[in-house]
Order: structure tokens, then sequence, then C-alpha cells
């Protein structure tokens, strides 16, 4: 077996691990075992992978696989990495592990909630190690509709309203995908749905090229949070239960960028040419207008969720500037951004068990009730806002510094914009900071909480060492990521 | 040809007729001990009817009693599908047919059930309009008396009525349409007609007529107005027989006469089918939303469906009637598990079909809860479902003919239709309840069928083998 198709296989087996399951301790097992092996295998294919690369493989993917499935169509279940997947595919497993201990105290239908967890991560996986349009679509949608459940059955507040509203945008947007890949498989002469083989085609008229850009463009765009069509993810992460805001703001809104870029741009590339600053405008006022929402926000899981469609914003911002250096910032954004909003959202899940409040109107001088919760809460903030450091600073600085690469007067003014939304990131995550972790705490029933278990401190110093690790030395991964971006950027500019 | 050649083309309806006839002579003599048993013995010979005839025995196209009847294998593998959907609404039905005021017809039921598949049969197969009208009639006729099997309630009897009624309604526009094909055409074999259609006006509105009179069988809108009611009123099991195996056997037909007689006039019925499909989708999906009661709520779902259905008819390319084929197996598979739970919670709990009875029902009957859920994934095109393949087929069935407009409303009908399935799903998982239907044990006969459904949701889609085994009887077109 492909070393790639275990990374969809283990959540299977793992589904199958919690039916069988009778107790809670089992469940434990069976998640732990099964995420630990799965970040284990993460790790062991970057390894691999970069061992191959210097061993001098050259092949665009590696570790490719194909298997005929329906032939009619000439649809094939194909996997197959670069580095970006690789990158994503780390970056996820480093989510579900974390995900799974910031789960850890559930109580109510554990294995219910486990088993669409699992099935999520199917999808997940599923869709970053595809290579075959038709396996990368049906991977999108496994992953979207187990958050109906996950949210509508475990979520708080508007949960009802939220999970709704979510399934539905995102099922629209996958509605424009799926007319999208029937327009690329038919438009590139129905020959094959392989993404890579269509590329090399490079037969699509551009007529059908304009018309099926766009439609791509924005049905993976819902997912990325473009403008106009973030407002499911507000509610929805606000709604969500946490290792699922963790899971959803930190893998899933990355599928959306990541098919932007491989399946719209990359296929449609004369296309995308030519409209991209349509969507610059969309995501130059995605990432200015979520970090201006997540300023009046009161409620924590609001802010970081409006920070969020900031940051995806600025993903799609830098792989539409279509150039090496801010492609490769847009996956170093992916990663940092996934891991730092998993973060955040674990540590705003702790703060709510404990308080029952995510109100920062009704928080204040958590840093001395739970000094260790706190400490990383601030170096979630930290991260958040760019300081050198950690991964934010990497991301946003090669983003940037690539978009002003870009030396016509648009995008350069386009650029200038999107570059303030790194002073009102400092406005709200300061302001959130000093609000809720100084001063002095003026509930007294907080005075009487608890600071984080060996859960919870797991998943948080998982994460705060990856977001450390990639901010400290970041050209690994960045020169693996950029390896791959080459020779797709040059692509989409011929 | 002698004619035991000629009759070994006929195995199917052979076969059929000789297990109606056994279930009459069982009905006979079993007495009112005996009725017990009624539900095994006519599975066991389902199963092995079934089991007879699933694979097509001769592998070409051929045409016996001078052009009357048409053998082709890929009729067969419909044939067999819509016999394997028989079985399963068999094993569905005991717990209802076992109640005190059905109890003693129990026989008639089966009875009248195989001899409406008997004439889908030969509805198929015919190769001449009024062995099709034959047919058709067969499988109409006792269906009415179906739908009104539950005489003393009063629901089901008004249902029978409207059913009859717009049945004799569509079979006479179909005739008269019929009548105009003969004066125009002179002839009513479909292989000769072919060569004398020619798209006059008069030949237009002829096709139009026998058009509608199968839109009422398939309930595609404007012909739908009977639809809601009647799936309302008949008993839950009837009705699961009627969104599932007479549509998929009318559609079948219509896809073959349309794409094999009309052909000359293909740009009039793509045109009249592209209306029809958006009407159908859209009007059925919004009513859809404001349905309270389940079965009512299905039968405008089953209308969608059906619209879903005419794009691969749309299409007219034999991959097309492939998708076509897999689609109504899919479909019958996920209906069949939704109108199962629907009737084991009928049965066990008093007669609850409204949407606001099914809160809370995770929490009392977790398998049949999550049965229904993945039944209405896969009726709403969610993978890893079958649903979700067979969708896909069609529509790129019709996209690949370059229907790209309509596919895309198509698709924007999905997230509607997610939407009123979801609402399910919700009511089941999600809302509270003071008094959720009790848990209950269903019935064996129920469980099977259910536990076959569900492996047909799961496994049809993921294993590619159903598709490419239909693939390869469907060169007839």
């Amino acid at each position: 077996m492909n070393i790639l198709s275990l990374f969809p296989a283990i959540p299977a087996v793992m589904m199958l691990g919690l039916w069988i399951s009778r107790n809670i301790r089992q469940i434990h097992a069976v998640m732990v075992s099964g995420s630990s092996l799965l970040l284990a295998l993460a790790i062991y294919l970057v390894f691999s992978y970069l061992g191959m690369r210097a061993d001098g493989q050259t092949a665009a993917m590696l570790f490719t696989d194909s298997h005929v499935w329906y032939a009619p169509l000439n649809i094939h279940y194909a996997v197959g990495v670069d580095g970006i997947s690789v990158a994503m595919l780390l970056l996820s497993a480093i989510i579900v592990f974390t995900g799974t201990f910031a789960s850890w105290k559930m109580t109510e239908g554990v294995k219910e909630y486990f088993l669409w967890f699992c099935l999520l991560s199917v999808g997940v996986f599923g869709f970053f190690v595809s290579v075959d349009l038709f396996t990368m679509f049906m991977f999108y949608e496994v992953a979207l509709i187990p958050m109906y459940l996950l949210i509508g059955v475990w979520g708080t507040g508007r949960k009802e309203y939220s999970a709704m509203k979510l399934t539905l945008m995102l099922m629209g947007g996958s509605a424009l995908i799926l007319i999208g890949i029937l327009g690329i498989y038919f438009g590139s002469g129905a020959t094959t749905m392989n993404v890579m083989e269509i590329a090399a085609l490079h037969n699509i008229p551009i007529q059908m090229q304009r018309i099926w850009f766009p439609i791509v463009f924005v049905g993976f765009g819902v997912l990325g949070a473009l403008f106009p069509f973030h407002t499911w993810s507000p509610d929805g992460h606000a709604s969500a239960p946490t290792a699922v805001s963790m899971l959803h703001a930190g893998v899933l809104m990355k599928l959306g960028g990541y098919g932007c870029f491989r399946i719209a741009m990359f296929l449609l590339p004369d296309a995308a040419q030519e409209l991209s600053w349509i969507f610059i405008i969309l995501t130059t006022i995605s990432v200015v207008y979520g970090a201006f929402s997540a300023c009046v926000q009161t409620d924590l899981k609001y802010i970081n969720a409006y920070s969020s469609v900031s940051h995806c914003g600025l993903v799609l911002f830098a792989i539409l500037m279509m150039n090496t250096t801010a492609t490769t910032g847009a996956v170093l954004q992916m990663l940092s951004h996934g891991l730092m909003t998993a973060l955040f959202f674990a540590l705003i899940g702790m703060i709510y068990g404990r308080t029952h409040t995510r109100d920062i109107r009704e928080l204040s001088g958590l840093m001395k009730v739970m000094p260790f919760l706190s400490v990383c809460y601030v170096i979630a903030g930290l991260a958040n806002l760019g300081l050198p450091g950690l991964s934010g600073f990497v991301a946003e600085m090669t983003i940037f510094n690539g978009a002003f690469m870009e030396n016509d007067t648009f995008h350069r003014t386009v650029t200038v914009i999107a570059c303030t939304s790194i002073v009102i990131t400092a406005v709200y995550i300061l302001r959130l900071i000093g609000k809720i972790l100084y001063g002095t705490c003026t509930n007294p029933e907080h005075l009487k909480l608890t600071d984080a278990t060996w859960d919870e401190r797991l998943a948080v110093v998982v994460l705060i060492v990856a977001i450390g690790g990639l901010g400290l030395s970041p050209l690994w991964m960045s020169d693996m990521i950029t390896e791959s971006v080459i020779p797709m950027i040059s692509h989409i500019l011929n | 040809m002698d004619y035991s050649s000629i009759f070994s083309y006929m195995y199917t309806e052979i076969a059929l007729i000789g297990v109606i006839v056994a279930t009459l002579i069982f009905d006979l003599i079993a007495g009112r001990r005996g009725r017990r048993f009624f539900q095994p013995v006519a599975c066991v010979l389902m199963l092995l009817f079934v089991a007879g005839t699933i694979v097509p025995y001769h592998r070409e196209t051929t045409e016996i009693f001078g052009g009357m009847y048409v053998y082709d294998p890929a009729y067969g593998i419909v044939k067999s599908i819509l016999a394997i959907g028989t079985l399963i609404v068999f094993l569905q039905a005991d717990s209802w047919l076992r109640r005190e005021d059905t109890s003693f017809k129990r026989g008639e039921f089966y009875v009248l059930t195989l001899s409406t598949l008997l004439g889908m049969d030969f509805m198929i197969s015919a190769g001449h309009f009024i062995m099709f009208f034959i047919g058709l009639e067969l499988a109409s006729v006792p269906m009415a008396c179906l739908v009104a099997f539950d005489k003393y309630r009063q629901n089901s009897a008004e249902a029978g009525a409207k059913y009859i009624l717009s049945a004799l309604f569509s079979s006479g526009l179909m005739l008269y349409g019929i009548s105009f094909l003969y004066g125009t055409a002179g002839t009513l074999y479909f292989d000769d007609m072919t060569a004398r259609i020619d798209g006059s006006a008069l030949q237009i509105m002829a096709m139009t007529f026998f058009f509608a009179g199968l839109g009422f069988k398939l309930s595609l809108v404007p012909f739908h107005l009977w639809t809601a009611d009647t799936y309302q009123g008949a008993p839950t099991a009837v009705t699961s027989y009627l969104s599932v195996i007479s549509k998929g056997a009318a559609a079948f037909t219509l896809m073959v006469i349309l794409v094999k007689v009309f052909a000359p006039m293909t740009q009039y019925w793509q045109l009249m089918l592209q209306i029809v499909i958006i009407l159908s989708i859209t009007v059925a999906n919004v009513f859809a939303i404001r349905q309270k009661n389940l079965k009512r709520f299905l039968a405008f779902s089953s209308i969608s469906q059906a619209g879903y259905i005419m794009l691969a008819v749309i299409s007219g390319t034999p991959y097309g009637m492939t998708s076509l084929i897999f689609y109504v197996l899919v479909y019958m598979a996920a209906n069949l598990a939704a109108f199962g739970v629907i009737a084991t919670v009928e049965q066990n709990s008093g007669g609850k079909v409204e949407m606001d009875d099914y809160n809370g029902l995770y929490g009392t009957n977790p398998k049949l809860a999550l049965t229904m859920t993945l039944a209405l994934f896969s009726l709403a095109g969610i993978p890893p479902f079958a649903g979700f393949f067979s969708k896909f087929f069609i529509f790129a069935a019709a996209f690949e003919k370059g229907f790209h407009v309509l596919v895309f409303i198509a698709l924007i009908n999905t997230v509607i239709s997610l939407y009123y399935y979801l609402l399910v799903v919700k009511a089941m998982f999600i809302s509270k309840s003071d008094s959720p239907i009790a848990a209950f044990r269903s019935d064996s006969g129920t469980r099977i069928s259910l536990a076959l459904c569900l492996a047909g949701v799961l496994a049809l889609g993921i294993a590619s083998s159903v598709f490419d085994g239909i693939g390869m009887f469907t060169f007839g077109l």
C-alpha cells in the first residue's frame, strides 16, 4: 500500500475501532494511538520526501500511485504529493493530534463525536493526497458534511443556525466546484481527471477558462473565507466545539486556499492571469475588513474567527500575486495560521470550559489564576500579530515581500492596503490580552479556577513547539515549498 | 426460430408469471394459519426469481413476435433491479400486513404488486406502442388497488381515487398521442416509426401527449399534482414501491423511446425536457421545504429526484443510460431505506409520520436514525455514499452534451435539497423532545431490508464494479 493512502485509511480504521469501543478508555485509546500514528507518519513523510528530493528526484509529484476507478470518466484513485501537500499533511496531522487532546474532557456522545471527527479527518487527508479531480472533490465534500452534526449536536450558542448556514454555504461552494470540475474535464478534451496531466495538456480554450476560473475560484474561496462569502465562518467557528473549531479553522479553511491554487489557478492559468485583479480586490477587502471586524467583537471566538478571515484572506491574496515568493509565503501562512488559530481555539475552549463565558467584558486578570494558559495565550497572540521568532512573522514577511515585487501601481496599492492589517491585528490582539489576562480579577468565582491539566498542556505545548519551530528555522520548510511552487508558478505564467 | 427459443428470450416474464401463480396457489391452500408465512414464502420466491434472472442469458438484442417484444441485456438488468426493489419492499411490508384489518388479504398485496412488476417488465421490453400501452396499464391498474389497500382509512381510499383518475387521464392523453403517431407514420412499431418521423407539427403534438402520459407516471412537474396526496394516503409499503419501482421503470422506458423512436426529433424533446427538468427540480424542492409530514416530504423529494433522472435521459448516450440505471439503483437503495424507517416507525409508534415526531429519535432508536441519516445523505448526494457518485455521473452525462446551464441549475438545487434533508437529520439528532418515539425492535424482515439498503448506500459508489457491470450492457442504445 502506498504510504499516502495510509493517511485517509488510518482515520477510516479509527472509525471502525471507535464503532466497536465500549467505554471512554477504549475510545481514548483508539484516538490517541490513531492520531499519534498519523503524526508519526506525517513526520516520516516529510523526512522521506526531503530525502528523495535530496537524491535528485525532480518529478513534480512524488509517491505517486494511480488505480482506475471509473473508467468511462477516466476517474482514477490517484495520489501524489509535492512540497505544498506535504506541508499541509503535516499541519493536518498536528491539528488532529492536538484536537484529540483538546476534546479529552468531552462527556456526552463521545463515541459519535469522534466518529464524525474521524470522518472529517478522512476527508481532509484524502483531499491533500489526491491528484485526481474527482477524488479530490469527493474528499472535499466528505470533510464538509460532518461539520453539520459536529456543530449542531455538540456546539454552543446558536448552533443550529450556524451549522445550517455553514453547511449550506460550503455546499453551495462545492456545487460551483463540481460544475467547474466538469468544465475543466470536458474542456481539456475529456481524456484525464489527473491534475498534473490536465495541466500538462494546457488545452482549455481561453473563452471557457474565463467562465470556469471565477466559478472554481469562488467555489473554493467560500471555504477560504473570500469576501463576501465569508459570513459562515464567524458563526460557524463561534458555535463549534473546541476541537472542531481547531480543525476547521486550522485545516479545513486551508482546503480552500489549496484548491484555489491547485485547481483554479494551476489548471486555468490564462484566465487566472486575466481575472486575478477582481479577486485581489476582494481578498484585500477580506484582509482589512476581517481585521477591523475583529477589533469590535466581544466574544473571544468571534474575534479569532474574524482574525481567521483576515489571515486566510492573506493566503488568497498572496497566491493571486502569482510569483514564487508570495506563493511560498501563502503556503507558510496556511501552516502558520493553521497552527496558531488552532492554538487560539484550543485555549479559548479551555478558558471557556472553566469560566463558562467567552465575553471579554466579563473576563479579567486571568494571568494570576491560570498562568500557564495565559502565557500560552500571549504566545498565540504574538504569533498572530507577526512577532519575529514565531511563525506568523515568517509567513507575512514573505507574503508582503513577494507582493511588493509586483511593481505596477495596482499591486503596490493593494499591498500597502493589505499591510495595514498587521497594525490592526496588533490593536485587537493587544487589547484582548490586556483586557482578559492582565489587571485584577474582578469576578471572585474566577479566582477558584485551576490551571491546565496534562492533556491540555500536551495539546498546547505541541502547537507552540510547532509555531516556534517554524518561526525560528523556517528555511527547511520554505525551501521545500518553494521548490514545488516554482514549476507551478512558471506554468501559470506561461 | 421455434417456440422454445422464442420463449427463452422472455425468461424474465415467464419466471415472474411462475412466481405469481405460485403465490396465488399458496394463497389458496395456505388457510388462515399458513398465511402467517406469506412473507417468507413470497420473499424466497422473489429471491429465487432474482437469482435466476440477474445475469442476462443472451448477449445480443433480439426481436421476437415480429418486433412486438424486444430482448436486450440492458433491459434485463433494469428488470432485475426492479425485482430486487420489489423484494426489499416485500421484506418491509409484513409489519403492516400483519395488522388485523389487512392480515386476511396478504395474498392480494403480493399478487397485485407482482402484477404491476410484470406490467413494467412488458412495458420495458415493448417494441410496439400497443404492447407498451398494455404493459403500462397492467402496471397502473393493480397499483390503484394497492394505493387504496387500507380502504377503511379515508385518505387511503382518497389516494386510490386520485391515483386511478390521474392514471386514467394520463393514459387517455398518451393514447391520443399514439393515435396521432399512427396517423402520421402509419405504423406503431418502434423500429419502423423512427424512419417515418420528420418532426411535423402533428408529430410534435403526438410526442408531447405521449410525454405527458409518462410524465404523470414519473410525477414530473407540471404533472405532479397527484403525487403528494397519493404518497401520503397510500400504505407506506405501497408508497415506497410507487416512488421507486414504478418511477424507475417509467424513466428507463422514456429514455429508450425518446432516444430510439423519437431520434429525428431530438432537438424538440431536449428542449421540452430542459424545461421540465428545471421546473421539476426547482418546484419540488421549494415545496419540500414546507412539508411536515415525512411521506409528503419524500413525495416532493422523489419529484425532484425524477427531475435529476431526466438529466440522464436528456444526454441520450449509452453512458447516459448506464448512469440512469445506476442512478435508479442507488436511488432505490436510499429511498427504500428512508421509507423502511418511516414504515417501521409508523407501525411501532401508532402511526407517527410527522417530522416533529422524529425529534430525539437518535436518543431512543440510534440505529434507525443513523440509517435514515445515511439514506438522506445519499439522496442529497453526499460522499462517500452512493448518491454522490450517481449524481456526479448524471451531471457528467448531461454536461457532456453541452447542457451547462441546466447542470448548473440542478447543482444549485442540490444545495436546496440538502437543506430540507438536513431538517430531518436535525430533528433526529439535534432537536429535543419531551416524548420521543419509544425504543422498539423492528421485525426481522425490516431489519434485513434496511441492512441490504444500507449496504447498497455504502458500497455501490465506492465499488465501481456495479457501474462497470451495468455499462457492459448498455451498448444497445
